[in-house]
């Protein structure tokens, strides 16, 4: 029975009939993409559409997305993460890529002593894991220790110092910022190997042109690297409405205080899980993932249908 | 041509500025080796002094090796790193040399399918895949990490790899036919040989990723006997908030690693990712 099925197969594939070789390349890589992958993404697509009433799961439609923008309690922490993490994702973009748009502006000017030196140590903090930058910065803004207010002493800004982590108003921002400290590194990497690929050519004539400097960059070369900027951007705005480690790490998974620091990731991640009383709900948090996965897809669309196709690529 | 393109004075405040943010970037984590070989009071009362004869002290080293399991620990990343890497790079290569050699049916579309999960992060499928390791009995195993780690290395690995698997010449493919080597033969050992520094790449990509995650062995693999060096390190610094001899340790032991590992590769590494990140 199997062998009929096998030259049948075989021989649709006609006009070679051996060509079992691609299958055998391609099968591993698509059973495991698809089976930890793809499926459990619609599955959880699916569960969102889905709660246990009675001890049964049921189809509800999409009464999970109404829950969760209307109820009074979910709504609160929805809007309040979706908030969170828009500004978190806004301190990226605002900070992070320029500061590697500059950086990496100032690594490539040729013949830079030192340059891989400075490439590679502010490359360093990229490689770290989550948990190790975020507890290195809790310890450093701790006033327990009094390493930020001796610094700031130094430069007669001490009694500015507040213990930012702990206050509402600016856990956000100091968290943000220490993500911030840590990723630069992929702005300025990617952008400084953009900046590399502009040919001597095209910078040279600009200088017969007597364009120089700051005006050289802002006129030749940051048009240039523009579908670097637009991959950057992209790439931040995925990581970000996906992040959870390092709230988690320095906030802890209520995102304290008062859910200051709550961002979708880690409302996901109490929905779900469950924490402390909390008792996780796989309905709602399917539904949580679901709202972020339209988020991240609505961004991945407009950049590669709308962005990607706007910015105009050189061919050198 | 380059002589005149920076005046001293510019290039002084480009020094100026870059020697700042190197500082700043690398502040925090020479702060936490030097004070992880101090006495608690050297500590708090010169944090920014080197240990010194009187203050130096492996006090949290001690604590860290005696209290947390860190070699099991580092065991389990390692053995869930390298196999992953190891599935990543075998599965992906094939599937790439798939894509970029044969004409077949689909093509375009499969090529299309095993890129999605570029841009869609595995994370948002997490309900669905506890809920199916459960079921498969794989919670609390390095298996499941393994496998979720495969899935998530294989949409870029087969990326890259077939983007690099386009340049290997067709003559050289072509003669080992003639020569009557199997289609698989080609691909063992003609190849992958040729696209090994592509492979390498692609490890290191996929290696930082699965090595510092905290979400899936938090979900998946909380078990003592099963947890990686970042979530280790996590549960343990949370337990000992307030020694801060072994916080600071524990912190350094983490970190080691990772430096040894960046000091050896960084030009590997920083050349990979400025060569092929961006086309």
């Amino acid at each position: 029975m199997s062998s009929a099925t096998l030259s049948e197969d075989g021989t649709t594939i006609a006009p070679r009939a051996r060509r079992w070789h691609i299958a055998v390349f391609l099968l591993p890589a698509f059973i495991v993409y698809t089976a930890v992958m793809i499926l459990p993404l619609i599955e959880t697509l699916r569960l969102s559409l889905f709660n246990t009433v009675d001890g049964h799961s049921t189809f509800v439609g999409f009464s999970n997305f109404g829950v969760l923008f209307g109820d009074a309690r979910w709504a609160h922490d929805f809007w309040n993460a979706l908030k969170n993490n828009t500004i978190f994702f806004a301190i990226h973009m605002l900070i992070q890529n320029p500061l590697g748009i500059a950086l990496a502006a100032m690594l490539s000017i040729p013949n830079l002593r030192l340059a891989p030196f400075y490439r590679t140590a502010i490359f360093l903090p990229t490689l770290l894991s989550f948990v190790i930058v975020g507890f290195i910065w809790k310890l450093i803004l701790s006033p327990i220790w009094g390493i930020t207010p001796f610094f700031m002493d130094l430069v007669g800004l001490k009694s500015f110092f507040s213990p930012w982590l702990g206050k509402p108003g600016s856990a956000l921002i100091a968290v943000s910022l220490i993500s911030v400290w840590q990723n630069v590194g992929i702005p300025m990497m990617l952008i400084y190997a953009a900046l590399l690929n502009i040919p001597d050519e095209v910078i040279e004539a600009a200088e017969c042109d007597g364009i120089t400097g700051w005006s050289q960059f802002w006129k030749i070369k940051l048009p240039l690297i523009l579908p670097a900027i637009g991959m950057v951007s992209i790439l931040t705005f995925v990581g970000n409405f996906n992040a959870f480690d390092l709230v988690y790490t320095v906030q802890g998974a209520l995102a304290g205080p008062d859910g200051a620091t709550d961002i979708l990731g880690t409302l996901l991640y109490r929905t779900f899980f469950g924490f402390q009383l909390q008792l996780g709900d796989r309905s709602m948090g399917a539904t949580i993932a679901t709202v972020m996965f339209l988020i991240i897809l609505a961004g991945v669309s407009l950049y590669l249908f709308i962005i990607q196709r706007r910015i105009r690529r050189y061919q050198f | 041509m380059s002589k005149a393109r920076i005046s001293p004075v510019r290039s002084g405040f480009v020094h100026l500025a870059l020697v700042a943010y190197t500082i700043i970037a690398l502040f925090p984590v020479v702060l936490t080796i030097v004070n992880s070989f101090k006495d608690k009071n050297a500590i708090f009362r010169s944090p920014l002094t080197l240990p010194t004869g009187s203050s130096f002290s492996t006090v949290g080293y001690e604590t860290v090796l005696k209290q947390g399991d860190f070699i099991s620990y580092f065991q389990n990343s390692l053995i869930v790193t390298v196999v992953s890497i190891f599935f990543a790079l075998l599965f992906g290569a094939m599937a790439a040399f798939a894509l970029s050699e044969y004409r077949f049916r689909g093509n375009t579309l499969m090529g299309l399918y095993l890129a999605i999960g570029i841009m869609i992060p595995i994370r948002l499928g997490t309900v669905a895949i506890l809920q199916g390791m459960v079921a498969a009995g794989l919670v609390n195993t390095l298996t499941a990490l393994i496998l979720v780690y495969t899935a998530q290395g294989l949409p870029l690995a087969i990326f890259i790899l077939s983007e690099f698997m386009r340049t290997v010449s067709d003559d050289l493919k072509n003669a080992g036919r003639i020569d009557g080597l199997s289609e698989y033969a080609i691909f063992f050992r003609l190849v992958l040989p040729l696209v090994r520094p592509a492979m390498a790449t692609v490890a290191v990509f996929t290696m930082i990723p699965i090595w510092n995650d905290l979400w899936f062995p938090l979900i998946l693999a909380p078990g003592e006997a099963t947890k990686t060096v970042t979530l280790g390190s996590q549960v343990f610094i949370g337990q000992f908030v307030t020694n801060w001899n072994a916080v600071l340790a524990a912190l350094s032991l983490a970190i080691f690693p990772v430096l040894i590992l960046y000091v050896i590769f960084s030009r590997q590494l920083i050349r990979g990712i400025t060569a092929g990140a961006v086309k």
